[in-house]
């Protein structure tokens, strides 16, 4: 078949700019083919090669004495002890999931699950942070529901627990929702499985499903800006086949037991082209690759077409020749095609050959390491204005203004469409604060958590970043564990405006900075760009997700306030209102500063928790909405009433960060308070759990008519 | 007592349901859809819950005609007792050895939470409740809505072979019914997962007593 000849409109069709065509002349000394000019645009896009971000990422703490292997794997491996570690990643699916919201969202959750377990882990948890536009806006409903239950669809029938998460919205995203789904697995620390392929000559081995014209272009797609073709661009997406996936993961670990799998890589974005590179460019190696040998689920498919699906459900071996029968043995067992695609050779060279014709041959090497990198222009983010003024208002009005927002209202009509207790190790369910599983067969507790607060990040992207991970690390003390490590999806507008990039390096300074204050390396992450429509960009979310340890012999705090309880406050509030949930949800302001984030604090307050767990019944950190949202929260846990001493607005609602509400009884209190004496950290006495109302100062509700009408917003609006 | 636990490629709650087997006491043989015959001397086949083939037509139907199905029904045939819980009461349907169907839930959405029951129907599986106890176990499905024609629904209920109804049906399902017994009343299929309400790490115990009760019936059978 005639390839087309390579015109301006192509090179420019493919997102290749002309300086990056330039150096593509530079590297060949030719002209490339069709199928090396979509090879080049699928390498080189800004959603494989983080052309625009790499410089800025190279500054993350990514190090420390967990950290068994940091970012630039198929996911981040942290020591827990024992000989296990906890594997884990987040992955945005924004583009695909706006155009197509059920086959988006769930290819997204199957594309996190095979990153995890083409580590050789056991996927056991799983998160979704979910961005939607404003309640009211006409794409919003379909979009809800379309993700909803795209996750849900994908990991429920794989089998793995959905355990937390976030869902938000704000007219910021009504042009571009975002879906970051995290996934964290359970392997041996002496069997982690890499990309890096090693030895010539040795089968380059494919695996799973067939191979067809779904997601062609997919990641040069998810490069640029939207407009009002976006419908245009339904074909780009791919789709999901959760059944396959729990095959192929059965049989990859189970081949991964027979010591046949020297190196392994998933096929995502930019399917073989990427996972082939990748594996042989880590290695040192050129990779060969036999076309017509690929699995096809069409006819007549060209060497282009393959290079680019992103048909799901796919991985890429390089396998120990001595042990192909075993490997057959096992995917025959569970159905899946398996093929020898290639072989690994000597020379730095990325062949191509389709029915014996020669479709590409560029160096490897090139690929992946002379991608473009730009230091891309930036302007930071202005100093906000001081808040103006915020009105005292009746408490309980403004709380049942915050419950009548989705952004704060119960968020069970979107978990209870996910199955959180699968594998039956699940210890806390989504809904309040982070989630809980056991790590099977042992007396190990993980937690899991995905924070960021976006209205923060535009308004101060440097302390917006540090709140990412300091509400991260508040989570995960509060069920009582230990922070190990972070990931970090960073999705933000169009790079190439110096403001918007501005606000990358802001935000990312504050991660660093808070990663290492609180111990929590990054180990693994996804950037994604050009979240824009009509140069509308979305607020900027850099997305924190987190995991933390409950070690042997460590109680979690797992409990819930009982009648009689006294509600503690550990932190300072001074009544912080900039950027708050009530500014935005009852005034519909949004204005003053981020809150300062005192990492400090954040550190000592956290290892207070841990240290007194034995006194505290219930914990809960303080985040939008305050200490009222809170209290409400916790109350509900219990189906308990609560009583907040005082009816102050900016008490009631500040956000000022490094606080948390604790539950406990008289005699407990007394112990904490001493304890905080002495540790030199502030505990006060707010109120105490009781009755079955919500009372701050004199304004008062039943919390039975509170609740419904928080369990009512998600079904009124979406149901 | 030796129970064995079908494993179709599919199931994600074959772990789960061996788990908790296993703490009540059974020695527990999982059981590849391709063999054609179970273990010797099973006293318990355990169908579990999950996606048996996918499920993307009707959940259970491809299942239904796997190898291992010919031994599961010879096992109930004998009189030997077979649970099957959630994905495993939707297989238990279609080979015909519980009656009726499990439809999409009424309210077209997947389902996750704990939801409330009333034991009923006397058998090795209900024994440890008692008839009109309440109990909480969780839900997780997609179809669960049971379905069965009035004739049939009124033989279950003459017959006391509805052994779960939920307290507050939360998928449509005709007269409340959340699991029903053979006529035998040794082969159980119920949409709520026991398994997942078995230890103190769960949170809730209720489906424990099921398990520890089944297992002592067996041994004294």
């Amino acid at each position: 078949m005639q390839e087309p000849a390579i015109t301006e409109e192509l090179i420019a069709a493919h997102g290749i700019k002309p300086d990056e065509y330039a150096e593509i002349l530079r590297i060949l000394n030719r002209e490339p083919t069709f199928t090396e000019l979509g090879i080049f645009s699928a390498m080189w896009n800004e959603h494989c090669s983080y052309k625009s971000s790499k410089i800025h990422l190279k500054t993350l703490p990514t190090t420390g004495p967990q950290v068994i292997c940091g970012p630039g794997e198929n996911a981040g491996v942290v020591g827990i002890g024992d000989g296990q570690a906890v594997v884990f990643k987040m992955e945005s699916h924004n583009h695909p999931s706006y155009i197509e919201p059920y086959q988006g969202a769930a290819t997204g959750v199957g594309g996190i699950l095979r990153d995890v377990f083409t580590m050789g882990a056991r996927p056991i948890a799983a998160m979704n942070s979910l961005s939607f536009g404003e309640k009211d806006h006409p794409k919003t409903r379909r979009l809800v529901h379309g993700v909803v239950e795209g996750v849900g669809g994908y990991g429920n029938a794989f089998g793995v627990p959905t355990v937390g998460g976030e869902v938000r919205f704000h007219p910021a995203y009504n042009g571009n929702c975002l879906v970051n789904a995290f996934a964290a697995g359970l392997a041996d620390t002496d069997k982690i499985f890499y990309s890096a392929a090693s030895g010539v000559g040795r089968p380059v081995v494919y695996l799973g499903a067939k191979t067809g014209r779904d997601g062609v272009g997919g990641a040069t797609m998810a490069s640029a800006e939207f407009d009002e073709t976006i419908e245009e661009k339904r074909p780009t997406v791919q789709v999901g086949d959760p059944f396959t996936e729990k095959r192929l993961m059965e049989a990859t670990l189970e081949l991964m037991q027979t010591g046949a799998v020297i190196s392994i890589q998933d096929m995502g974005a930019a399917g073989l082209t990427c996972s082939a590179v990748e594996m042989g460019d880590k290695g040192g190696l050129g990779i060969r690759l036999d076309l017509e040998n690929v699995p096809q689920r069409e006819t007549g498919m060209t060497a282009y077409e393959m290079m680019l699906s992103e048909s799901q459900e796919r991985m890429l071996m390089v396998l120990d020749p001595a042990k192909e029968a075993e490997a057959k043995a096992v995917f025959d067992k569970w159905d899946l095609d398996f093929a020898i695609v290639g072989e690994t050779i000597a020379e730095d060279r990325f062949l191509i050959m389709h029915n014996g014709t020669c479709m590409a041959d560029l160096p490897l090497s090139k690929l992946s390491s002379s991608a473009p990198e730009y230091d891309r222009p930036h302007v930071p983010t202005p100093q906000a204005e001081p808040l103006e003024d915020v009105p005292q208002i009746d408490a309980i009005d403004a709380l049942k203004a915050l419950l009548a927002s989705p952004n704060y209202a119960s968020k069970a009509w979107v978990y209870d469409q996910y199955d959180s207790q699968v594998m039956a190790d699940t210890m806390r369910t989504p809904g309040f604060g982070a989630g809980v599983i056991r790590v099977h067969g042992t007396e190990k507790k993980l937690a899991f958590t995905s924070d960021v607060t976006p209205r923060y990040v535009k308004a101060n992207p440097h302390q917006g970043g540090r709140q990412a991970v300091a509400e991260a690390y508040r989570n995960l003390t509060a069920v009582g564990a230990l922070p190990l490590a972070t990931t970090d999806n960073l999705n933000f507008g169009n790079p190439e405006k110096p403001e918007i990039m501005g606000q990358f390096v802001g935000a990312l300074k504050g991660i660093g900075e808070a990663c290492i204050a609180l111990d929590m390396p990054i180990v693994s992450g996804n950037v994604s760009l050009y979240n824009e429509t009509d140069g509308q960009g979305i607020l900027p979310t850099p997305t924190i997700g987190a995991v933390g340890l409950i070690a042997a012999g460590e109680e979690p705090i797992l409990d819930t306030p009982r009648e009689g309880h006294v509600a503690l406050l550990l932190g300072a509030t001074e009544g912080h209102l900039g950027q708050s949930a009530l500014l935005w949800e009852v005034f519909n302001r949004e204005d003053g500063d981020a809150p300062h984030v005192d990492l400090a604090a954040e550190r000592a307050h956290g290892e207070f928790i841990r240290a007194n767990r034995q006194w505290i019944r219930c914990c809960t950190d303080l985040s939008d909405g305050g200490l009222a949202l809170a209290a409400f929260e916790m109350a509900v846990a219990g189906d308990v009433g609560v009583q907040i001493d005082t009816d102050d607005t900016a008490q009631l609602f500040g956000e000022d960060q490094a606080r948390y509400l604790i539950a406990c009884n008289f005699d407990a209190a007394e112990a904490l308070m001493g304890a905080a004496g002495q540790a030199g950290v502030p505990l006060t006495t707010v109120g105490r759990f009781t009755g079955d109302t919500v009372r701050f100062g004199a304004s008062e509700a039943p919390l039975a008519d509170l609740r419904s009408q928080s369990a009512e917003t998600f079904p009124t609006l979406f149901g | 007592m030796k129970a064995a636990v079908i494993v179709f490629p599919g199931s994600n709650c074959d772990r789960d349901m061996a788990t908790a087997f296993e703490q009540a006491g059974l020695d527990v043989t999982m059981v590849w859809h391709k063999d054609s015959d179970l273990p010797e001397a099973v006293d318990l086949v355990g169908v579990p819950g999950g996606f048996s083939f996918g499920d993307y037509l009707r959940c259970g139907a491809i299942a239904a005609n796997a190898p291992v199905i010919g031994a599961v029904k010879r096992h109930a045939e004998r009189g030997g007792y077979v649970l099957g819980v959630c994905n495993g009461f939707q297989v238990l349907t279609e080979t015909g050895l519980l009656p009726g169907a499990l439809l999409r839930n009424a309210g077209l959405q997947y389902i996750c939470r704990t939801v409330g029951l009333t034991v009923e129907g006397e058998s090795i599986y209900t024994e440890a409740y008692g008839s009109g106890t309440r109990i909480d176990l969780p839900i997780a499905h997609h179809d669960g809505n049971y379905y069965a024609d009035a004739d049939t629904l009124d033989r279950l209920d003459g017959e006391g072979r509805v052994a779960f109804r939920y307290t507050d049906n939360p998928n449509g399902s005709a007269r409340d019914v959340a699991g029903i017994l053979s006529g035998n009343r040794r082969v159980l299929g119920m949409m709520p997962h026991p398994e997942r309400a078995s230890e103190a790490a769960h949170g809730n115990e209720d489906g424990a007593r099921l398990f520890a009760h089944l297992t002592q019936a067996l041994a004294s059978a």
